[in-house]
């Protein structure tokens, strides 16, 4: 196990450096500057201000400047958003989008799986088709549409909950957002769970376990549910890159003050560093789910490291 | 006397066919997709308001009113019935580009890997396996950052160019299984050469998986034109996006709820119809693996 972490470890540095230096040669070899948009710049004016950011100098050099920076936790300044750092910028709003994010995707597992199960157990049933009905329109019903329908139903007609906004700490304003977050991974889940503990419910072992006279309960919960949820960890790091990619939307539709809206800013602006940095710490963060999750996978099932 | 059935040989494509009529969720699938893209390309003529004329005597008012606004207008005074149709026609244009431009890219990647094999296979799937490490979206807001706003036409062929990433695992699936078969063996025995076998032999062996897939490839690029719409690095106004056009109406939805639920209707019959023929292919074209 521990040469297996290691190795997933190790795999994972030089495939972030790889996404790095390519964001940073895509962005920086385009055509138009930061600077191009505020036209009445004298040249001179933006000679300066491109040598005060280091962008005169060759790139290679400029890449070996970035690189050292990230080193030391510097993302480089922000174009647009004068007085801050990228670095300011960010640790500012990654604490809103991680909460928002870990939160979906716990309210995915503890909704996802008990609604697969029960479907499974009651397989072609009218609650079976009911549940695997909403797990179809859930997958299909995109965040930005289900995300201002929520707003319309719960906020605005029933007023349950706020429509947008944030004060640090009230968890209220996190229910809707969290929930349109969740609602496609919750449908997946959902039908995971159900495939594969239909399959486990068939094999050998169950019915050696029903056959010397487990409780059903047992049954279902100590020896089918384990290895059916196999599928289900290895969906984890997929769904982070999903959740991550919702945020985006969800943030905006809400008013949420995370991170995501630095990457949408900053790609309309043009704030390279800004979308850089952007790009190293959320590239950063699905690779650590992900490898989290395989060790978490390679962990549960064995066979998997001695490939 | 009766006569006995004669028992006719039936080709792939005609058992494939059969099977795929015998489905209804695929079959009403396919003639709504049909339908709808009739509606977007004639619809908009039949109407007579152009997709950014401003009604300054009908602004903001509810479909099914006294005035020539079938599904009513925006807060401009601009024809939601034209604009929402000049969105769906837009999303099936981006749709069917961007989903032909990633599946030449993938046929031709997946097919090479998988027939050359041993190093030049791993560095090629090495690096597939790297873009497929980023969420898709980044890559995209990448591509986004690099051109003008409006040039949504090159926007897209980019976003076809990152999207290969899927068809090209499961071409090169495909290809490893086949290059060991007889047939290959006999083109490569009669002197065929590298290219030759690739697209006279493989590429044509493969076009079932690669239709199912682009058959569900196409919802997910008409939903990243929504999403990139949406989120203002799309489609620029004056012209119209269902993404677009869906957060107008999330701002508005408070005192014009239609201006919300008009583009997302459409765009949710669209994707789910999207899914449901591509589930439906793949049942038809591939019985084992129900």
């Amino acid at each position: 196990m521990l040469r297996y972490a290691l190795r997933r470890i190790f795999g994972v540095i030089p495939t972030l450096l790889i996404i790095i230096a390519l964001s940073f040669f895509v962005i920086r070899l385009a055509p138009g500057g930061p600077f191009d948009e505020e036209q009445t710049l004298p040249p001179e004016v933006k000679a300066n201000l491109e040598a005060a950011y280091g962008l005169d100098k060759p790139l290679p050099e400029q890449f070996a400047r970035y690189l050292g920076g990230l080193a030391q936790g510097d993302f480089g300044p922000s174009y647009k958003f004068k007085d801050f750092t990228v670095t300011e910028l960010i640790a500012q709003g990654l604490p809103v989008s991680l909460m928002l994010g870990l939160s979906a995707v716990l309210l995915a597992l503890l909704v996802g799986i008990p609604l697969g199960t029960v479907a499974a157990l009651r397989q072609n049933s009218p609650t079976d088709y009911g549940i695997m009905a909403v797990a179809v329109l859930g997958i299909a019903l995109p965040s930005f549409v289900t995300g201002p329908l929520f707003a319309l139903i719960f906020g605005l007609q029933l007023r349950w909950f706020p429509v947008a906004g944030w004060e640090a700490g009230e968890y209220r304003y996190l229910v809707l957002p969290v929930i349109t977050l969740a609602l496609p991974v919750i449908a997946y889940i959902a039908r995971l769970t159900r495939g594969s503990l239909l399959e486990v419910l068939r094999t050998n072992f169950v019915r050696t376990a029903r056959a010397k006279g487990l409780p059903e309960r047992q049954v279902i919960l100590r020896h089918a549910l384990r290895p059916a949820l196999l599928p289900v960890v290895s969906y984890l790091g997929p769904a982070t890159a999903f959740v991550i990619t919702g945020s985006l939307v969800v943030e905006t539709v809400f008013g949420l003050p995370g991170s995501g809206r630095y990457l949408v800013q900053g790609a309309i602006n043009r704030d390279y560093t800004l979308v850089m940095g952007m790009i190293v710490v959320y590239g950063g963060l699905t690779l650590t789910l992900n490898l989290l999750a395989d060790l978490l996978y390679g962990w549960l099932d064995p066979r998997v490291r001695y490939d | 006397m009766t006569e006995l059935a004669q028992p006719t040989a039936r080709g792939f494509w005609a058992d494939a066919w059969r099977r795929l009529r015998r489905n209804r969720a695929a079959m009403v699938s396919a003639t709504l997709i049909v339908l709808i893209s009739l509606l977007a390309f004639i619809g908009p003529v039949l109407s007579p308001h152009p997709f950014d004329a401003i009604d300054w005597d009908h602004m903001a008012v509810p479909p099914g009113g006294p005035n020539e606004h079938w599904l009513g207008t925006d807060r401009l005074g601009r024809d939601l019935y034209v604009r929402t149709l000049a969105g769906v026609q837009i999303s099936l244009q981006i749709g069917l580009l961007a989903t032909l431009v990633s599946l030449c890219i993938g046929v031709a990647f997946g097919a090479t890997a998988g027939y050359l094999g041993g190093r030049i296979d791993n560095l090629m799937m090495r690096f597939v396996d790297i873009l497929y490490s980023l969420p898709y979206i980044f890559i995209v807001i990448i591509l986004s950052t690099l051109f003008d706003r409006g040039n949504i036409l090159v926007l897209f062929l980019a976003i076809g160019a990152v999207g290969w990433l899927t068809m090209a695992r499961i071409v090169r699936g495909q290809t490893l299984s086949l290059k060991r078969k007889e047939f290959i063996e006999a083109a490569l025995a009669s002197g065929v050469g590298t290219a030759s076998i690739l697209a006279r032999h493989i590429v044509p062996n493969v076009i079932g998986p690669v239709i199912i897939y682009a058959t569900l490839t196409i919802p997910q690029m008409i939903l990243f034109e929504s999403f990139l719409s949406f989120l203002g690095l799309g489609v620029q106004e004056p012209q119209a996006s269902l993404g677009s056009l869906i957060n107008e109406g999330a701002q508005e939805m408070e005192s014009a709820v239609w201006m919300l639920l008009v583009p997302a209707g459409f765009l949710v019959t669209l994707l789910t119809c999207f899914n449901f023929l591509g589930d439906g292919l793949r049942d038809a074209l591939d019985p084992r693996e129900r």
